[in-house]
């Protein structure tokens, strides 16, 4: 086993336990933040896939943005921080058998695929081609474009909804 | 190197973690919380399909996915806010009315 990966086995064992504490936390900004750990650790593994680009961008867009906004919306909603009764529902040893079935289907279906050994040079570490994939009319360029008009659009639904109607306030 | 089976694997486990959390938690949040997770979980996955085909596609997509999340967080908080505002609670075995 080289060195590297030993450095996988160590992220991946933290990544999976910090996503059991952001399902199993009683607290929701300690789930938040578990959250937040996952993200750092799945940047990293981006990082180890020479896709240090997305691994920036997770840091920026998952952190910066969605993690921060989840904490937002945890504090604004702040009397069920400590609900009471259970923070499961009753259906937990069904649902939890039904996921494990799940991983049991994928890794059926994945661990037989003998993967060919990978040349060293790959260009999926490259963002130059990465930014001439995006604006190449041949390639990405329109969805691209539909992307930022979703954000736009979704943006200002965002606000259309959480904003309190004239009786609320 | 690192086999991309590795990676598979990872992903594979963080989706059914997601998978687990939406299915038992009663907390909206959470339940946003658990998609997020699931939505990252593919991420690697395509991530690692971009690395063991040497293609830049796969890598593209995740920006999609990224932004698809972005928007998705941004409506779903805004709804659970909504939400709170008219019911004080977000349990979800409590919202099962259609009329307000």
């Amino acid at each position: 086993m080289t060195a590297s990966q030993i450095i996988f086995l160590i992220v991946a064992v933290l990544a999976i336990g910090s996503a059991i504490a952001v399902v199993t936390a009683q607290n929701l900004i300690r789930a938040a933040l578990w959250l937040i750990a996952v993200f750092f650790w799945v940047a990293g593994i981006f990082g180890m896939l020479n896709a240090d680009f997305i691994a920036v961008t997770q840091v920026m867009l998952y952190i910066g943005g969605i993690a921060v906004l989840i904490l937002f919306a945890v504090m604004l909603t702040r009397k069920v921080m400590h609900e009471p009764g259970s923070r499961y529902n009753d259906n937990l040893w069904l649902s939890a058998l039904l996921a494990v079935l799940v991983l049991a289907g994928i890794l059926a279906v994945v661990l037989p695929v003998a993967w060919p050994t990978l040349q060293t040079a790959d260009v999926s570490g490259n963002v130059r081609a990465l930014g001439l994939a995006f604006v190449d009319k041949n390639q990405y360029l329109l969805p691209f474009e539909i992307a930022s008009i979703l954000l736009i659009a979704a943006l200002v639904g965002a606000v259309a909804i959480a904003l309190p109607t004239k009786e609320q306030l | 190197m690192i086999p991309t089976s590795y990676f598979i694997i990872l992903s594979a486990i963080l989706f059914t973690l997601g998978a687990i959390g939406v299915l038992v938690r009663r907390n909206a949040i959470v339940i946003f919380m658990a998609i997020e997770l699931m939505l990252n979980a593919a991420n690697l996955a395509f991530v690692a399909f971009a690395r063991q085909f040497g293609a830049e596609n796969g890598q593209v997509l995740v920006f999609f996915v990224m932004t698809v999340a972005a928007a998705e967080v941004a409506i779903g908080l805004a709804l659970i806010v909504a939400i709170f505002r008219n019911k004080q609670s977000i349990n979800i075995d409590d919202l099962h009315e259609l009329k307000g």
